[in-house]
């Protein structure tokens, strides 16, 4: 196993560093093929509807000895009870034939009897659901409606959660991103989308906001402490709180998917098609895709849409003044002390600092611990 | 001192927590023993077999249909489903349109088609009304659907019947008024021939519970009773115009009915025919009072609309009488004229001059005729309250618009595959659990415990609240429920996690565990306050917003995400906090998960003051070799 705490120790301290904000050109251009990829599955090769958006009846025979040309018995016991059109039968889990035909309204009991007869089994095994042509139109109308409430009622909370609109913007497009991307991938292997997996890619969307606000509450926490003792440009800021929440992002995903795996996988060999494998699924790609945007892209969206912000125009500037002016004083050789406060985060004391604001190189009288001297500020600002 | 009053509150959440528990399954167990509940939750139709449909109620025309008329159409369902004697069943709204009839076994086609018709509104003369003895047996004075009270029948305002058709000043559709209140309906039974005394439907003879009115004079026979309604029903029957064997056939059949109908039984409406062209016995809304009627008159088809409000006066300022305000479309305006004028000759012999209104085989509301209509707009008074008033009206409109019913979906599980569904779903929890503790235990060793701890707790406490709720509110776990639930593991995990990296965290920064669980905590309760709060507001967006076949999903969602914070306030901080006091864990020792030289803390020594440093851990000596070189080792 990789020690994690190791690598989060490094992570932490800014010893071991991803690039996720210098970067953000690559997590983009990987992001729009996949984006791309998932807009040609849903839009040339199409979605998957299960039967309930188009309507018609499925019969789930259970406890089939022999599932020997279980393909044409479906077909005549279907005929048999009067039902015209294709019929679809799949074999799920061990011993269960799931049969999907034309809607049989008043023919549903004539179908079960067929059903049990040609299946050799009770007719209390089989069981049948019968889906109205309105119905899955209803429930597509439902999800979106639910998409754009719970868009609103969350950009509103995320805006007033971090008091600023651009967090809940980046959130957001994280989350379409997610959305979008879950979606292509139904569409491109070819999974049925039923109402199950509709609800499955609504709950994604919690998910996906619920990792990118652990990760965006760092990012506030580091880049206000930037804002503070100016000793780091915002995006470096940004990025060492990506840096940190890493190992947390990590853990938090995998233990989310953990359980979800095991739905997947028991559903899958025992249960086949049905609310469980459907919602699994689509939770478990959603929560795949949402720990990769909430890292790659909604940080480094974030950064660029504060870019060009005064405040941080400003902090950038002064970070990198201070930076040349260390790198002059460096080069002179002389060992200035350097400007350290008893700040907690990235000082570890041996790294060196850029001009990218990276930790500068401290004195080693600051290194034995803090000395703060009282502040004063300059005569201009008193 | 500090570190004590925290371990107090800490032992103090802890104690609320038990308590928590501890009442929630104290109220599992009470209504388990007296309130017929279960310790086990409710199961859903999907993992315990039954059938589902989704109605979805229409009108006819482009008409929509508005949430009270939804309500209305529940009411019709439930009626329906209460006529067919089937127990169980349970019926929601959904998305305030569709209705979620779930119904337990596998109803038979011509249950369901009973379901599913269109609703028939029909107006039918009163020949005989009475209350049901066996209703009164059940429910002794019990209130009938509250359109009306004893007393209300008389203040209808008398209006000259001459002046009602012409005179267009004052309102001219005060003519009816709602009569079917309990103790009138009772003595007036008593004193028209046609009395059904409890004896009537008791062949026995026992008069246990004697009737009003049974006092006042000998009670009849049962054969009297029949003879004396068949003899009133075809009087009836013969002033519509009826040839006198026809109508005699016809009412010795009705008074046969009549007096074999139990309007307390459940189904007793389901046995009635309803043939617009012949007269019925049936039952009236609240299933006390029992009518004889005659064949329909007017059909519900003629109603143009049905409104409900305070009367306005004869200045148009409002009174505080409520009333139903009918109107009829032209060629309904005729007939009920037609039938008004004929109401308001019997005028002096009630129940005569009453006309029922009949949904579905029900009476809703049978009033007198007080005036004859011949505008054709008509107003129902009595002692209405203004909801009552409203329901009514509702219900009349059903007349105007025949309400029928959709069928969006029907689902059908057999026991055998709902049994299997919950086994599998089981089984997948329980790995998914298993997975999880063994994850949480590779990465946080000794805290990993916690974990386990706190989950089990979330398992405790969700369980008894999902009982509970199965109870008090009808929450039935469906397989979408028990996919939320597994899922919900996961999420509730992650809000530990959090927790612990922030300790963790702060143990890096070179606090001292003590201080770093309460740092750390400030600030991943921030944190998980607001992940969790997005988490809920999509269970609740999808809870309010889905289908219902997957509300258990959202449900189960929500209530985990609350349970979760519950469980992370209330047992994992305090657990924490207390351990981080203990040796092994304060000591950082190697598998307690906050080794703080496995986690590369930096080895700050602590200014104490007085020119003194402190050392915060044994280990000092060897973390200040490790600054002075420079690294950070693990």
């Amino acid at each position: 196993m990789i020690n994690f705490a190791q690598v989060g120790n490094d992570l932490y301290t800014g010893k071991r560093s991803i690039e996720f904000i210098k970067r953000q050109k690559t997590w983009y251009a990987v992001s729009a093929v996949l984006i791309a990829l998932a807009l040609v599955g849903i839009f040339v090769k199409g979605l998957n509807f299960g039967i309930e958006f188009s309507g018609g009846s499925e019969f789930r025979v259970q406890g089939v000895s022999s599932s020997e040309g279980y393909e044409e018995k479906a077909q005549s016991a279907i005929s048999d009870a009067g039902i015209q059109g294709n019929v679809i039968s799949t074999i799920v889990g061990q011993d269960t034939v799931r049969v999907q035909s034309e809607a049989a309204s008043e023919r549903t009991d004539e179908a079960r009897t067929a059903l049990a007869e040609q299946f050799g089994v009770e007719e209390s095994a089989v069981s049948a659901s019968l889906i109205g042509p309105s119905w899955g139109q209803s429930v597509s109308q439902q999800a979106i409606r639910g998409l754009v409430v719970f868009l609103i009622l969350v950009t509103i909370v995320m805006a007033l959660y971090f008091r600023t609109w651009k967090m809940a913007v980046a959130g957001l497009v994280a989350l379409l991103h997610d959305l979008v991307i879950t979606v292509g991938i139904y569409a491109l292997f070819g999974f049925e989308i039923t109402p199950s997996s509709m609800i499955g890619f609504l709950t994604i969307l919690g998910y996906s906001l619920y990792d990118t606000v652990v990760v965006f509450d760092k990012v506030r926490e580091n880049t206000a402490e930037a804002f503070r003792t100016k000793r780091m440009t915002y995006s470096a800021a940004a990025n060492l709180a990506v840096n940190q929440t890493l190992v947390r992002s990590i853990n938090t995903t995998v233990v989310a998917l953990l359980p979800i795996a095991a739905v997947l996988f028991v559903g899958f060999t025992l249960l086949g098609p049905g609310t469980l494998l459907d919602l699994s699924l689509a939770l478990f790609i959603g929560i795949a895709v949402g720990a990769y945007s909430s890292i790659f892209i909604a940080t480094p969206l974030l950064v660029d849409l504060r870019r060009n912000e005064p405040a941080v125009r400003e902090l950038d500037k002064y970070v990198a003044r201070h930076a040349a002016k260390e790198a002059v004083s460096a080069s002179q050789g002389a060992d200035q002390p350097a400007f350290v406060g008893a700040d907690a985060t990235g000082a570890a004391g041996d790294d060196a600092i850029g001009a990218d604001g990276a930790p500068r190189p401290v004195h080693k009288y600051a290194q034995a611990g803090p000395r703060n001297q009282p502040k004063r500020a300059p005569k201009s600002r008193r | 001192m500090a570190s004590s009053s925290t371990k107090k509150s800490a032992r103090r959440s802890l104690l609320v927590l038990f308590v928590v528990i501890l009442a929630l399954g104290g109220l599992a167990a009470g209504l388990t023993k007296w309130g017929g509940g279960s310790m086990t939750p409710s199961l859903g139709l999907d993992l315990e077999g039954g059938t589902e449909l989704v109605l979805e109620p229409q009108l006819t025309g482009a008409e929509t249909i508005s949430e009270g008329q939804v309500n209305r159409a529940v009411d019709i369902i439930r009626q329906r489903i209460d006529a067919n004697g089937v127990s169980e069943a349970e019926i929601t709204t959904q998305g305030g349109k569709s209705i979620v009839v779930s119904i337990p076994g596998q109803p038979s086609a011509e249950q369901l088609d009973a379901l599913r018709k269109p609703s028939q509104l029909r107006f039918r003369g009163v020949y005989v009304q009475a209350l049901d003895s066996n209703a009164t047996q059940v429910t002794p004075g019990g209130t009938p659907s509250g359109t009306a009270t004893p007393s209300g029948t008389a203040t209808g305002t008398p209006k000259p019947s001459g002046t009602a058709t012409s005179s267009k000043t004052a309102k001219p559709s005060t003519s009816a008024t709602a009569q079917n209140g309990v103790v009138p309906d009772a003595l007036r039974a008593a004193t028209t021939p046609a009395t059904p005394t409890p004896k009537a439907s008791t062949p026995t003879g026992a008069a246990t519970t004697p009737a009003p009115a049974a006092t006042e004079q000998p009670a009849p026979t049962a054969a009297e009773t029949e003879a004396a309604i068949k003899a009133q029903t075809s009087t009836g029957l013969v002033g519509l115009g009826w040839a006198k064997a026809k109508a005699d056939a016809a009412a010795s059949k009705v008074a046969k009915e009549y007096t074999a109908l139990n309007c307390a039984a459940p189904g007793a409406l389901d046995k009635v025919k309803d043939d617009p062209t012949q007269p019925i016995a049936t039952c009236g809304e609240d299933r006390v009072t029992k009518y004889v009627l005659g064949p329909s008159e007017i059909d519900g088809s003629e109603i143009a609309d049905a409104t409900s409000g305070y009367q306005p006066g004869p200045n148009g300022q409002p009174t505080s009488i409520v009333e139903v305000a009918l109107s009829f479309k032209d060629a309904g305006k005729a007939k009920f004229a037609a039938v008004t004028k004929r109401l308001f000759g019997l005028q002096s012999q009630p129940p005569l001059d009453q006309f029922a209104v009949v949904l579905d085989k029900g009476v809703i509301t049978a009033p007198q005729a007080r005036a004859v209509i011949t505008d054709g707009r008509a107003s129902i008074t009595g002692s209405f309250t203004i909801d009552s008033a409203k329901q009514l009206a509702e219900q009349l409109k059903f007349g105007a618009l025949p309400i029928s019913f959709a069928l969006q979906t029907q689902d059908n599980i057999t026991p055998q595959l709902g049994e299997e569904q919950l086994r599998i779903g089981l089984l997948a929890g329980f790995i998914g659990l298993l997975l999880v503790v063994v994850y949480s235990l590779l990465q946080y060793r000794a805290l990993g415990l916690v974990t386990v701890a706190s989950l089990l707790v979330a398992s405790i406490l969700t369980y008894l609240a999902v009982t509970v709720l199965g109870t008090t509110h009808g929450f039935r776990l469906t397989m979408a429920g028990v996919t939320g639930l597994i899922v919900a593991i996961g999420v509730t995990a992650d809000s530990f996690i959090v927790y612990f990296e922030r300790i963790r965290d702060e143990v890096r920064d070179g606090r001292p565990l003590v201080a770093a669980v309460e740092t750390g905590w400030k600030r991943a309760r921030r944190t998980i306050i607001a992940a969790d709060g997005v988490n809920f507001i999509a269970a609740a967006v999808l809870y309010f917003l889905a289908s219902s076949n997957v509300r258990g999903f959202a449900f189960t969602l929500g209530l985990t995400t609350l349970i979760d914070l519950v469980v992370v306030i209330l047992f994992t901080h305090p657990m924490v906090q207390l351990l981080a006091r203990t040796e092994f864990f304060g000591g950082g020792h190697k598998w307690s998960g906050l080794d703080p030289q496995r986690l590369g803390a930096k080895d700050v020594s602590r200014y104490r003051g007085r020119g003194q440093f402190g050392t915060p851990r044994p280990a000092a000596t060897v973390g200040s070799a490790r600054i002075a070189e420079g690294k950070v080792q693990a």
